[in-house]
């Protein structure tokens, strides 16, 4: 569903990727771990139209979206939820999420927006309370709730983990299989709780210093002694 | 001071702060939303003053005699032909410099200010323009004692156009999906370009939308005082520059509030102190919000839970 191939790009003459191959297929929930600054964050960006692009194509279901503005994309199908959440701290929870379907068709609103308190029924009753004022795992909730009111067919999700109590983090982990399995959405997640990601993932590859340096499915990297030793310490 | 001088000055300067509040909404949404100031927003009012002034001549002279309808036509139309003005300022002097250093824009700014006053000057000349009144009418209210306060229509026109355009305007930017766009572009504009805003317009449309508030003070300029020239965007936009600081710059009810209370210290000032130094009062105001209270009487500090 989305194909990324031989993409590098950087900031300034820094480079953060250098050659990046990367399937991701059409219903799976495909992981990506690694480090801090490996990378992870500047190829998603990439991906949603950041200009930092230096070489390589991008195709999206088959066309390329490679150069494409920021703005442009979200409206193929890919929803993005960022590092650091991004909630607008002055907007209501309820305006967040109708930011998320800006680019949808408003008459799908209201019934999207049921589907997403169902799935977060926590935001129920923080629906008129500003963005900013939401505890870290509420506004992930929230950042979630806002990439999916805007239908997307493919789910980007930057660290929904940063920063969370485990049980939350657990929660929001147990919420993006639900949709996975329940709403057929491709998923690619970044994570640096490598165990968790790779449990949940079909797929997974792993990040180092702006390259892909192994694949395969989650369940062989996590056998894997030398991912064990870099990324699952403790954890297993 | 006695209640009819008292009501008649609150008169005068609610008429006054219409204008500064109109001005200053442009200076609050574009340091909101671009984070500059635009230097070059008093000019496109007085731009918007010379259109509408152009507007009632050309009326006029094809014979359109019907006040209320050449005032409707000029207020379209002045609000058009200005809006077109802040489009190109924001277009050739600001979009190229994004991302550069914050002065630079800055300077750019100045620096159209200093082209629209020059281009005015050359088109339409240095004298000083006028029009004779078409606004007429006014009611002497007995307020008891023999003491009577003087309204005149136009300023009934001023302040409730100015009432409307303000309602309007607040219920654009709460509720329409505009005004979302333009609230999300402000607080994160790379999130609103992940979720579909095409931030770029969104920007145009803010300079289109405080350059045709500009256009109606404009307009409500050259009716209520008759006489325009190419200079006068200089002050009229440092005072409502100074209305948007004391409001709290960024914040759009800041900016109404603020340009209601230099309005009404402009027209108490007399009252109390020597006329000559006017202008002094409304700019210590300014040297005083900034030593005190830099955000405002509604600004928002910048720290903020996130």
């Amino acid at each position: 569903m989305l194909t990324v191939e031989g993409l590098s790009a950087g900031y300034g003459r820094i480079e953060a990727l250098n050659g990046i191959d990367l399937e991701v297929r059409s219903g799976e929930i495909m992981s990506l771990v690694g480090a801090n600054g490996a990378g992870k964050t500047t190829l998603l960006m990439t991906v949603c139209g950041a200009p930092l692009r230096t070489a390589g194509r991008i195709l999206f279901d088959g066309e390329d979206i490679t150069g494409l503005p920021m703005h442009e994309i979200v409206r193929r199908g890919l929803g993005h939820v960022p590092e650091g959440r991004r909630i607008f701290p002055r907007m209501t929870v309820l305006e967040n999420l109708r930011m998320g379907g800006y680019a949808a068709d408003p008459k799908n609103f209201p019934s999207d927006l049921e589907k997403v308190l169902t799935l977060f029924p926590q935001l129920k009753q923080r629906l008129g309370q500003r963005g900013g004022t939401l505890s870290g795992g509420e506004q992930q909730m929230l950042a979630i709730g806002r990439a999916l009111i805007g239908r997307p067919r493919m789910l980007l999700l930057d660290e929904p983990s940063l920063g969370l109590a485990p049980l939350i983090a657990l929660q929001l982990f147990q919420a993006i299989v639900a949709i996975n399995r329940d709403e057929k959405l491709t998923v690619l997640l970044i994570e640096q709780n490598a165990y968790q990601a790779l449990k949940l993932a079909d797929r997974a590859c792993i990040m180092v210093n702006g390259r892909i340096t192994l694949h395969g499915t989650g369940a062989e990297l996590l056998a894997d002694p030398a991912v064990q030793a870099a990324y699952l310490e403790g954890a297993a | 001071m006695t209640i009819d001088i008292f009501l008649q000055q609150l008169v005068n300067g609610l008429t006054l702060g219409a204008f500064y509040g109109l001005i200053a909404l442009g200076y609050t949404m574009v340091y909101g939303i671009i984070g500059m100031i635009n230097f070059a927003h008093g000019d496109i009012y007085m731009i918007g003053a010379f259109v509408a002034l152009i507007g009632f001549v050309v009326l006029s002279t094809i014979g359109v005699v019907s006040v209320p309808l050449a005032i409707l036509i000029v207020l379209v139309m002045a609000m058009f032909f200005t809006a077109c003005y802040g489009w190109a300022v924001e277009r050739i002097a600001y979009r190229p410099l994004r991302g550069s250093p914050r002065l630079a824009p800055l300077i750019s700014a100045i620096g159209m200010s200093i082209v629209l006053q020059n281009y005015v000057q050359i088109a339409q000349g240095a004298r000083t323009k006028s029009l004779q009144p078409i606004v007429n009418g006014q009611y002497s209210i007995d307020v008891g004692n023999g003491a009577h306060v003087t309204v005149s229509l136009l300023q009934i026109i001023i302040i409730v156009l100015t009432v409307a355009l303000m309602a309007g305007f607040t219920w654009v930017i709460r509720s329409t999906p505009l005004g979302r766009a333009q609230r999300a572009t402000e607080q994160d504009a790379t999130m609103a370009a992940l979720l579909g805003v095409n931030v770029n317009r969104t920007i145009s449309i803010t300079f289109v939308i405080g350059a045709s508030l500009a256009a109606v003070a404009g307009m409500m300029a050259t009716l209520y005082y008759g006489v325009i020239d190419f200079y006068i965007g200089f002050i009229a936009g440092i005072k409502a520059f100074t209305a948007a600081v004391l409001g709290g710059i960024g914040s759009l009810p800041g900016a109404m509030l603020g340009g209601l209370a230099i309005g009404l210290i402009e027209s108490f000032w007399p009252v109390f102190f020597d006329l000559a130094y006017r202008d002094v009062a409304v700019f210590g105001v300014l040297i005083l919000v900034l030593i005190f209270r830099p955000t405002g009487l509604l600004g928002r500090p910048e720290i903020e839970k996130v």
